[in-house]
């Protein structure tokens, strides 16, 4: 089991489109696929027409009263489930900040009885420092990071590659791709330039910034697989074969 | 994720040649008081699939509560096992294979062949069914337009597909209706299912795809028995229980004719020849009720029949017990004896050839067409009452012989001492195989218990003499192969010596079955033995 996390310390940035367009490529593509709606907000699991509650809570969960397994629910494509995000997901770091003597490692511990049923994991997570996401991070395999290329997203990028380098043991690759890229932009453009050719994990796809990507909310399905042969799904089909080809 | 095939789920549309009768839109109209329903072409699992049903011809795998079943693909395909009642036990993927019927121990390595190769070995896996499904898919959506559930409707066309019975002939089943689970929304799939089994003429499925088939093809599943099975009573007269019998008999030989003439697997012919000598002893021991012209007759032909057949199934018993033979080895190593293999099939190919000539002679059939004719009439013949009043009946028949059978085995056993030569052990194995054929052709006459105790101490004995002497053959085959061996030059000295490891191995057995013979005998001809015949025949007299 692989997983996958999108990260970015910002919202509004593409994490819950790239997670969701990813997801569903990885499960178009054979793997058995698992998307872990985290967000409290649960535009992800909006966007697969799911309702964004999980019975008990996330107390529920991260206490483990109730087994991760049965709140999974099924997307309407092939291969693809959802864990569901919920409300109370809102106080993620008050529980997990209880749980118990490695509360850094809990996401990790609660996803490893799932290594028998899905290839791939995705976590789609809040925007925000916080221990949700300093377990996301110890749990991912690989951090997908969006940036809109511009000089501060750099500078996050900078902090987090940073940040994750100071882990002890376990250290998730970190893969950055932009995204929302406007290429009428000249800014956009020699972001995209400088940083691809001076950092290797940079990924040379940019996902642009589209009216497409934003009709995912209204149609409620990933673009990928709305509008196939569209300019945004040709992009994060594009995205997804350069970080599959690396599994 | 789908979750295919929820059981309980299934459920049968009447048989509609009738277009007016086609049950989905009165299904597709139930479902819509619930749910948004949806037309989902490009669906995993639409479109047209070849299915094989596979078993052997003695059926194994149905008689063992399992069907195996072939999903062909563009190339190779799946094999999927699963319980009688369609639950899922394991799958494989095949390539090229079946590509005509194979054995379980050809397929590759998996959990399949991993399940069946025990259970199915030596036999065959051929082809039960052949079906041709179109299958169509539904979306159940709810008030968000998320999929909740699926209706999955299966139209197959199936084929019957076995050899050496009247195969062909083709049929539709009734549609065939699932309601599958999407994760996280059981209750969704059981209230699609609730809406289902309450359409007029919607049903539970009260049989499986395979048996269903079978039944529209006018087939049963284990339709095919070596075993004598007859429909016969104490009452009626001897001659028409005898011919029952033998056209049993004759419908297992007749049966197996394609098997062993196609060289599907051996028991085909091991069948076939078991029928033969039943039918042989038959003749001998109950041919008193038959025209003695007759009887006579058929017992040189089935004897010809007999001796047809033997040279090849020899051959085939050292070719199934060679792995197992070789493994036996300890001074000699396994590989010296590859060459007498190479050997034992060259020349099983030329007696091969022998035997299809006979099978396919004006002999061979002459006996089948004119054998059956003749047994028909003495069957269905009204018969004269002076006639009939002269011979016994069947129980009558049964007792006496029966009793004979026995006491015959008494005499002689019990004249063998330790000085006795190999051929009264042979005798007496010959004659414990008649009264053997004698309890099992009688056997809708007795007490089933009494029968089973009586078989089961026969069948100790018969298990001594039979190891008794199969050895001294098998060592008088080594040494008949060993030679013609060296006169082709096919010889090297490793294989020889290897092959006299093997003769002395089966000496040791040979002396072990003799050293056993003296208690297994007691027991089956002591007092106890004889108080259970005793009991057995009680009812008949």
């Amino acid at each position: 089991m692989k997983i996958f996390a999108t990260y970015n310390i910002k919202g509004g940035v593409g994490k819950t489109t790239a997670a969701v367009n990813l997801a569903y490529l990885s499960a178009a593509d054979g793997y058995r696929t698992l998307l872990w709606d985290l967000d409290p907000q649960g535009a992800a699991s909006f966007l697969f027409r799911i309702k964004p509650r999980v019975k008990g809570g996330g107390k529920a969960i991260i206490r483990g009263t109730k087994a991760l397994d049965d709140a999974i629910k099924g997307t309407d494509f092939e291969n693809l489930d959802l864990l569901p995000a919920d409300f109370t997901y809102r106080n993620m770091d008050l529980l997990l900040g209880g749980a118990d003597k490695k509360p850094t490692r809990k996401i990790a511990q609660l996803l490893r009885p799932l290594g028998h049923e899905y290839d791939h994991v995705f976590l789609d997570c809040p925007p925000s420092i916080s221990l949700v996401s300093e377990n996301v991070m110890h749990a991912a395999d690989v951090l997908l990071v969006p940036l809109i290329p511009t000089t501060l997203s750099v500078r996050t990028l900078d902090q987090l590659t940073e940040f994750v380098a100071g882990f002890n043991g376990h250290r998730p690759e970190v893969r950055a791709f932009f995204s929302m890229v406007d290429g009428r932009k000249k800014l956009h453009q020699e972001i995209i330039k400088d940083l691809t050719a001076e950092r290797p994990g940079v990924a040379a796809t940019p996902i642009p910034s589209l009216s497409l990507i934003e009709r995912m909310s209204v149609e409620r399905a990933p673009v990928t697989a709305f509008a196939p042969r569209s300019v945004a799904a040709r992009a994060y089909r594009a995205l997804w074969s350069e970080f599959s080809k690396e599994n | 994720m789908i979750t295919p095939g929820l059981r309980g789920f299934v459920l049968e549309a009447p048989d509609g040649d009738d277009p007016a009768q086609d049950p989905l839109p009165a299904v597709l109209s139930a479902l819509a008081q619930a749910f948004v329903v949806s037309a989902e072409p490009g669906a995993p699992g639409t479109g047209t699939h070849r299915r094989i049903w596979l078993d052997t011809f003695d059926w194994r795998l149905y008689r063992a509560g399992l069907m195996l079943e072939f999903e062909q693909a563009r190339r190779g395909g799946r094999l999927l096992l699963s319980k009688a009642d369609g639950t899922p036990q394991a799958e494989q993927p095949v390539t090229r294979w079946p590509r005509r019927p194979g054995l379980a121990q050809d397929l590759p390595p998996g959990p399949v062949r991993d399940r069946i190769v025990v259970l199915t070995s030596p036999r065959a896996l051929l082809p039960i069914v052949r079906a041709v499904g179109s299958v169509s898919v539904t979306r159940l959506l709810n008030d968000d337009g998320k999929t909740v559930a699926r209706l999955v409707a299966d139209q197959l066309t199936v084929t019957a597909a076995p050899p050496g019975i009247t195969g062909g002939t083709t049929a539709e089943l009734p549609l065939r209706l699932a309601i599958t689970e999407v994760r996280g929304y059981p209750g969704q799939a059981r209230k699609a299912a609730s809406l289902l089994a309450g359409v007029p003429g919607v049903s539970h499925a009260s049989q499986s795809e395979l048996i269903a088939a079978l039944t529209t093809l006018g087939r049963h599943p284990a339709d095919y028995s070596s075993g004598v099975e007859t429909d016969i009573t104490a009452t009626m007269p001897g001659s028409v229980a005898v011919a029952r019998l033998l056209l049993r008999l004759l419908d297992t030989v007749e049966l197996n004719v394609d098997g062993v003439l196609r060289d599907i697997d051996t028991e085909f012919l091991h069948d076939f020849r078991v029928a033969v000598r039943r039918s042989r002893s038959a003749i001998k021991l109950l041919g008193e009720v038959l025209p003695a012209e007759l009887a006579g007759h058929y017992a040189t032909e089935f004897k010809w029949l007999g001796d047809v057949t033997t040279p090849i199934r020899d051959l085939d018993v050292h070719l199934l017990g060679f792995d197992a033979m070789a493994g036996q080895l300890v001074a000699a190593s396994p590989a010296d004896l590859e060459p007498l293999r190479t050997f034992l099939v060259r020349r099983r190919a030329r007696e091969f050839r022998r035997l299809a000539a006979a099978l396919r002679s004006p002999r061979f059939r002459a006996i089948t067409d004119d054998w059956r004719k003749a047994l028909l009439e003495i069957r269905d013949a009204p018969g004269s009452p002076g006639k009939r009043r002269r011979e016994p009946a069947a129980g009558a028949l049964a007792l006496a012989t029966t009793e004979r059978a026995f006491g015959r085995i008494v005499k002689r056993g019990g004249a063998i001492t330790p000085a006795s030569p190999p051929e009264s052990l042979h005798d007496l194995r010959k004659r414990a195989k008649e009264l053997r054929y004698l309890l099992e052709f009688f056997a809708p006459l007795h007490d089933p218990v009494a029968n089973r105790k009586v078989v089961g101490d026969l069948k100790q004995l018969q298990d001594c003499l039979g190891e008794f002497q199969d050895s001294q053959v098998q060592r008088e085959e080594i040494h008949a192969l060993a030679d013609a061996m060296l006169a082709e030059h096919a010889a090297p000295a490793a294989t020889l010596l290897a092959m006299g490891e093997i003769a002395a191995n089966l000496a040791h057995s040979q002396a072990q079955a003799r050293a056993d013979f003296a208690a297994r005998f007691a027991r089956f001809a002591g007092p106890a033995g004889r108080e259970r015949v005793r009991v057995l025949l009680e009812g008949r007299r």
